[in-house]
């Protein structure tokens, strides 16, 4: 047997996609602005990012980029251990400290390695960690690499979590629980009923991480995500994120109150063992958590064009995820006829992004799109005309 | 509950779970006989759990080849209870 032989599955998958469809791999031939590419030939509307404030071509953030590069260099070439904490980095990390009124807080490269460098570090193999279904792959490689026990509960299930929280609790009293939940689900748009969690949480004596990668500066009446919304942010022990969506950068976070968190930077792989994060990216995600703060208005503008899109395409009878938000998920029965509609999209100016299984939370295929402030309503009547015309 | 009472449940939870009158025995294969990938794996768990009154840690997923693996850490965290 050879070393790839493992894959033959999914190269027949592959394959049946090429050949029915031409493929589904995008690329970006030109990015005009936050809203608008070329993209396989088509000048497009992007209505498949994660750029809910439309920030990635905001002249501040990227002034302040340049003027990062110029004073500081393309690169660090050193992990944060080592040569790679400038002092930029540990403003950011005040900054953000600020923001979210807990005293400690640590930089990541990526969300997805602050995801991993705080899992796998804060919790091994005597504790457990019980976490959403639909939590974001990040999450559950996080857990795997630490080694401790992971227990799944159904997907914004309250009944489902507390089962497990009072199977765990009756078998070991004393045993570390952590659970994890997404405080908006990046697939389905839907939010974490946190309120709900954070008093199990208390009743079970566990701690609670919310991952608030799709939140920050979505939810909340200061942009501080679903835990603020929830009025619970006293019981979330630790907040993770990234600067790669509403902060129009690259990087990752962890916030919490637990002065024990500063210890994590002598024991977690992920944060020690890598490259830190370059000036013009943190130059770029503090300018961008400056306007969050300065410029309330652009949540506003994003909710509207959420509420538009997603009333629009529900008035069309397409079946959606389970309530509005930036994210608005299509789904379709078969595959088949989500690429066919994703492709019908793009043809008519409308970019989205086809999200097959097992990426999706329930097998099914989705199209997800999602909307930014920086759409205007002519983009989001184009959006919704451009199913209509399928 | 003895060994072969779980067999027999878990050999109808996988019939329901994958909606076929398969054959099934100890030394059927999951994923090679059966085609369970991660997501029909996650449904069955989910079964597993509800039925036992028990909860299963993902991890034990990956030492978990043929349906008398399953049964073995089924009948291995019922004793634990």
């Amino acid at each position: 047997m050879g070393i790839f032989d493992k894959f033959q599955r999914l190269a027949c998958s592959l394959e049946e996609v090429r050949q029915n469809f031409g493929g589904f791999n995008v690329v970006i031939e030109k990015i005009l602005s936050p809203t608008r590419a070329v993209v396989n030939g088509h000048r497009v509307i992007l209505a498949g990012t994660n750029n809910y404030l439309g920030l990635t071509f905001d002249e501040e953030c990227i002034e302040a980029a340049c003027r990062a590069i110029r004073e500081e260099g393309t690169g660090t070439t050193g992990s944060r251990m080592a040569n790679g904490t400038y002092h930029s980095h540990l403003i950011l990390e005040n900054e953000l400290s600020a923001f979210f009124e807990k005293p400690h807080t640590i930089v990541f490269t990526t969300g997805y390695a602050a995801n991993l460098g705080v899992l796998s570090t804060l919790v091994n193999r005597e504790d457990a960690v019980i976490l959403d279904a639909d939590c974001h792959a990040s999450i559950y490689d996080g857990c795997r690499l630490g080694g401790v026990s992971v227990y799944r509960f159904r997907h914004n299930d309250l009944e489902d979590l507390e089962k497990k929280l009072h199977r765990l609790r009756k078998k070991n009293l004393h045993q570390n629980l952590l659970i994890v939940v997404e405080g908006l689900y990046s697939m389905l748009g839907d939010r974490a009923p946190l309120a709900e969690i954070a008093a199990l949480k208390e009743k079970y004596g566990a701690y609670l991480l919310v991952d608030e990668a799709h939140s920050l500066g979505v939810l909340g009446k200061k942009g501080r995500g679903r835990a603020e919304e929830a009025g619970v942010e006293e019981k979330v022990d630790f907040i993770v994120g990234t600067f790669s969506k509403s902060l129009a950068s690259i990087g990752g976070y962890c916030t919490s109150h637990h002065a024990e968190l500063e210890i994590l930077r002598y024991a977690s792989r992920p944060y020690i063992f890598t490259a830190s994060l370059s000036p013009a990216n943190l130059a770029a995600a503090r300018t961008a958590l400056k306007i969050i703060q300065d410029r309330p208005e652009l949540k506003e503008r994003l909710w509207h064009n959420a509420y538009r899109l997603y009333q629009g395409l529900q008035k069309m009878g397409f079946e959606l995820g389970p309530e509005p938000s930036p994210i608005v998920a299509v789904r379709f029965r078969k595959p088949e006829e989500a690429l066919k509609t994703w492709r019908g999209l793009l043809e008519k100016g409308v970019y989205v992004n086809m999200v097959l299984p097992p990426a999706t939370p329930d097998g099914s295929a989705l199209l997800r799109a999602s909307v930014s402030a920086a759409h205007t309503s002519e983009d989001i009547n184009h959006i919704i005309q451009a199913f209509a015309h399928l | 509950m003895d060994r072969n009472k779980i067999r027999q449940e878990v050999e109808g939870i996988l019939r329901e779970v994958l909606a076929t009158k398969v054959e099934i025995s100890p030394e059927t294969r999951l994923e090679a006989d059966l085609a369970i990938d991660s997501l029909k794996a996650m449904e069955l768990l989910a079964e597993v759990e509800d039925r036992f009154d028990i909860s299963i840690p993902v991890n034990v997923l990956n030492e978990v080849q043929t349906v008398e693996d399953l049964v073995l850490q089924i009948e291995k965290l019922l004793a634990e209870d």
